[in-house]
């Protein structure tokens, strides 16, 4: 692999781009605020615009035509703004090419990352001391015509350029002296070159290198092999920029008596094909409304809080402990529980939990969803619901779990009913919302850093004896809700006082089988093969049901079965709900007979 | 590069109609010279006020005087919407046709003939689309967060024209006689494949539509003149205030479409990356690929 010097280091100054060539391929060099550098195919892969143009805001650059951005270090497409929902799921991602740092200088490589090399050859002379990048100089010629001439490349040591009288007191006026100077060609290697001028015991290197930018185009990046002391440093530079200067006019003199070669010809490498097509409307899961990221916050250690402003129509109303479906840039949609009070209807406010274990939603909120870009959500959906019409109303959450419990809270709060609220967190820092926790008065308590066996003990103390109509509502970690509901069974609480709302379904979910569902009102069967789910099934045939978490958690796509066994995959149906029979949620769960009779 | 500034061959496009010059801003019985398809044209209005137009001659520099009855050697001509239009090739009998500018109460004018270095394709392409209006035309055309572009209808016509259709975008100053920002409705239409017309709201009486049309003068492959042209139902502003909105609009997509590249418009599907929004892109290159087109833009087969 060969490596060119593309610009200075110092170049890549703060938020800015740079424009970078290598032989005819135009490149975009860009500093992110985590000082990596990064070098790109001059292209939005959109329409083609030059990314130059773009704007380096320190983690993204966007492009200045349609708002594309695209992510340090990986050049994904990380926001389309004119599709909040539903064009991003595929992976957009711009070509990147090997870039790195080194003796002052920024380098690339236009070739096929394959020898592994990690940077630029090393140049021996240029490790040990301080080496300082020359002021470069382009040059409008071949650059190997460029390299042959800087063979013949004549300058003074350093020192004696600093030691000269005058340079380092007024080194403005200072000249060059004119005459013969002992300068060796260390080594010529291509396009580098490499020199020692000498006088006496003083001794300079100089490695010059010629950056092809086009056939008729180089630029001259030259590297001192050690950093002339101030204050005559600058002195040393405008020696060599004088000098280089001269012999770039001399060099363009000589090329200009022979034809300008063509420009090279770079092919532009096509997108995939996957990428080429014009992704379909999105089907499926519906997210009609679109909203603007007006604030984002750190509600916790590793929660991030986002306040949701409508762009045009009013959001809609919601219930205590509804959710929404966010469809995120990176084409996933995820699930959160809306923390808003009652009345709040202006926006709405959700916690993201950082899991960078998982499949990227909440790591794409974290990192890529930033303040004013705007997202597709669903309405909101209440699977969760509060019961005012009890004497006794327990809310037990665990870490992000407080979410869907907060805005039940503040609805009890409001109107004057009694609850009790009891939140598990690691410590403190990791409680979300905690302002908002604190507003919800003495009816709060928190447990910090309990052990699992602790938490048991402590939920059993909590939940006491079953008394008439109380009711409990848990939402956290699956061990704690299937613990929960464990401990209230035990202690008499009935079955349809305990509510409780999954994160996520951890059962694995078998769809091997195949079967046959038939639905009633339609009058239509439809074949559900294996590796399909009925939900799909249905909306294959064109047939509208709603869904949200599409992993059985939500309860969103549930149907009633009229006939047949079903084999239930859910976390959402109580057990009863199960044992009866009578209704499925379609997303997960199977038949174990060979045909379901759906009421559809 | 050669190639680019060479005298084109593409036989569908020697055959159209091509726009040189704004009528008004023609001197009669003097010659004016222009570039259109990498070959030099001459024109001059005669003694009656008609257009004559020429392959040039460099015996007959531009500034000069001519008798234009003397000129015999000619290109067809047409005035049609305020420009003159002529053609090397064989051209259709009439042109495309743009039923408002017969409208008596309509002001139709010449608003800015601008010089850019892209292809005809490009600027036409850019015209469409309305994605970039929160981007380029911020603050006019278009403002954050209101970036969506919804689903539109793309056809073409039985008259062989593309037509978008229910283009609707959040415009904050859609029009010089806007006060305020709404929800505006677009159509778009592409005529002819360098011209590209919009019809939207007029903010004085939103029964009838403004038009607003680019005619583009492929001066070579890479190199054009855009020429605007309204068709107006605003009685308010002056002619200079429509022009200098006009322009302004259009001097904020200029840098913006000369840093495309390529500069000629790729017609293979895997050239770029389609999103919904750019439905109307997608059927226009496919219609000049069934057209043949092959000037300005990077055929698909290449």
């Amino acid at each position: 692999m060969t490596w060119h010097p593309v610009a200075s280091s110092a170049d890549l100054t703060y938020r800015t781009t740079y424009h970078a060539q290598i032989s005819g391929r135009e490149l975009v060099a860009w500093r992110a605020d985590d000082d990596a550098v990064n070098l790109w195919e001059n292209r939005c892969l959109h329409r083609g615009s030059r990314l130059t143009l773009g704007i380096n805001d320190g983690a993204e650059l966007m492009c200045r035509y349609h708002g594309w951005r695209y992510a340090n270090r990986t050049a994904g497409c990380t926001y389309i703004p004119a599709h909040p929902a539903d064009a991003p799921a595929r992976s957009v991602c711009n070509r990147t090419y090997p870039v790195a740092e080194r003796y002052g200088l920024v380098w690339g490589s236009v070739e096929p990352q394959d020898s592994g090399q990690a940077g630029p050859p090393a140049v021996d002379l240029l490790e040990a001391g301080a080496p300082t990048p020359l002021r470069p100089i382009v040059v409008n010629a071949p650059p190997a015509k460029v390299a042959d001439a800087l063979a013949g490349y004549r300058f003074q040591p350093s020192a004696a350029v600093t030691q000269h009288p005058g340079a380092a007191a007024d080194w403005r006026s200072y000249r060059s002296p004119v005459g013969e100077w002992d300068v060796a060609t260390v080594e010529r290697d291509d396009l580098r070159v490499t020199l020692r001028a000498a006088d006496g015991d003083d001794e300079t290197h100089v490695v010059l290198w010629v950056q092809p930018v086009d056939a008729h185009r180089s630029v001259i990046r030259g590297v001192l092999d050690a950093r002339p002391p101030a204050p005559s440093r600058l002195a040393v530079l405008r020696h060599h920029n004088h000098l280089l200067s001269r012999l770039r006019d001399r060099v363009e003199e000589q090329a200009a008596l022979e034809p300008m070669p063509e420009p090279i010809q770079v092919e532009i490498v096509p997108v995939t094909v996957e990428l080429s097509g014009m992704p379909e409307l999105g089907a499926g899961r519906r997210a009609p409304l679109r909203v603007r990221v007006a604030r984002k916050w750190s509600a916790a250690a590793d929660v991030a809080g986002f306040e949701l402003e409508p762009v045009g129509s009013p959001l809609p109303g919601f219930q205590a402990g509804a959710h929404i479906d966010v469809h995120l840039p990176n084409g996933l949609v995820r699930q959160y529980s809306l923390t808003n009070g009652p009345g709040e209807s202006d926006c709405y406010r959700i916690g993201v939990k950082l899991e960078p274990e998982s499949s990227g939603g909440s790591v794409c909120l974290h990192e890529t969803v930033r303040e004013g870009d705007v997202l597709a959500i669903s309405e909101p959906r209440n699977n969760f619901t509060l019961s005012r019409a009890s004497e006794r109303t327990v809310l037990l959450a665990g870490g992000i779990g407080i979410t869907p419990l907060l805005s039940m809270a503040q609805t009890l709060r409001q109107s004057g009913l009694a609850f009790e609220m009891h939140v598990f967190v690691r410590d403190r820092r990791f409680l979300p919302f905690g302002e908002l926790v604190s507003s919800c008065g003495d009816s709060v308590v928190e447990h910090l850093g309990l052990s699992p066996q602790r938490t048991t003990e402590e939920i059993g103390r909590i939940l006491g004896e079953h008394t008439l109509s109380a009711q409990l509502y848990v939402c956290g970690p699956a061990p704690m809700i299937e613990a929960t509901s464990g401990i209230a069974d035990e202690l008499g609480w009935p079955e349809e006082s305990v509510h409780f709302e999954y994160f996520a379904n951890p059962n694995e979910i078998d769809d091997s089988t195949a079967f046959d569902v038939a639905l009633a009102r339609s009058g239509l069967t439809l074949r559900v093969e294996s590796a399909q789910t009925v939900l799909e099934a249905l909306r294959a045939h064109d047939i509208d049901m709603p869904s949200s978490c599409e992993q059985g958690a939500c309860g969103t796509c549930l149907a009633s079965v009229l006939e047949g066994e079903i084999l239930h995959q859910d976390v959402y149906l109580s057990r009863s709900e199960r044992a009866a029979g009578d209704r499925m949620l379609t997303c997960v769960s199977r038949a174990t007979s060979d045909r379901l009779v759906l009421d559809l | 590069m050669a190639r680019v500034a060479s005298p084109c061959t593409d036989p569908v496009v020697l055959d159209m109609w091509h726009p040189i010059s704004a009528a008004a801003e023609i001197k009669p019985g003097r010659v004016h010279t222009t570039r259109l398809l990498g070959s030099p044209v001459s024109y001059t209005l005669d003694g009656d006020g008609q257009p004559v137009v020429w392959r040039a001659d460099p015996a007959l520099r531009p500034g000069m005087p001519v008798d234009a009855a003397r000129i015999t050697e000619r290109l067809p001509v047409i005035d049609r919407f305020c420009f003159i239009w002529t053609s090397y090739g064989d051209p259709p009998d009439r042109l495309f046709s743009i039923p408002e500018f017969d409208e008596s109460d309509r002001r139709t004018f010449a608003a800015a003939s601008i010089g850019v270095h892209t292809s005809a394709p490009r600027a036409v392409e850019n015209f469409l689309d309305m994605g970039h209006f929160p981007y380029v035309h911020t603050g006019i055309l278009g403002v954050e967060p209101h970036t969506e572009v919804v689903e539109y209808d793309v056809d073409i016509t039985e008259d062989n024209e593309v037509l978008a259709t229910r283009c609707l975008f959040y415009q904050p100053l859609a029009a010089l006689a806007a006060t305020k920002g709404q929800m505006t409705e677009y159509t778009y239409r592409v005529p002819h494949p360098y011209v590209a017309m919009l019809y939207k709201t007029a903010p004085p009486d939103p029964s009838r539509l403004d038009a607003i049309a680019i005619f583009v003068q492929a001066v070579t492959e890479e190199q054009i003149v855009a020429h605007n042209f309204l068709c107006m139902v605003d009685h308010t502003n002056t002619d200079s205030e429509l022009k200098i909105f006009q322009q302004k609009i259009f001097g904020q997509d200029k840098p913006i479409i000369e840093n495309q590249m390529p500069r000629r418009l790729p017609l293979a599907p895997r050239a770029e990356t389609p999103i919904r929004a750019d439905k109307s892109s997608i059927t226009y290159r496919r219609w000049l690929s069934d057209l043949g087109i092959t000037y300005g833009v990077v055929p698909e087969a290449a």
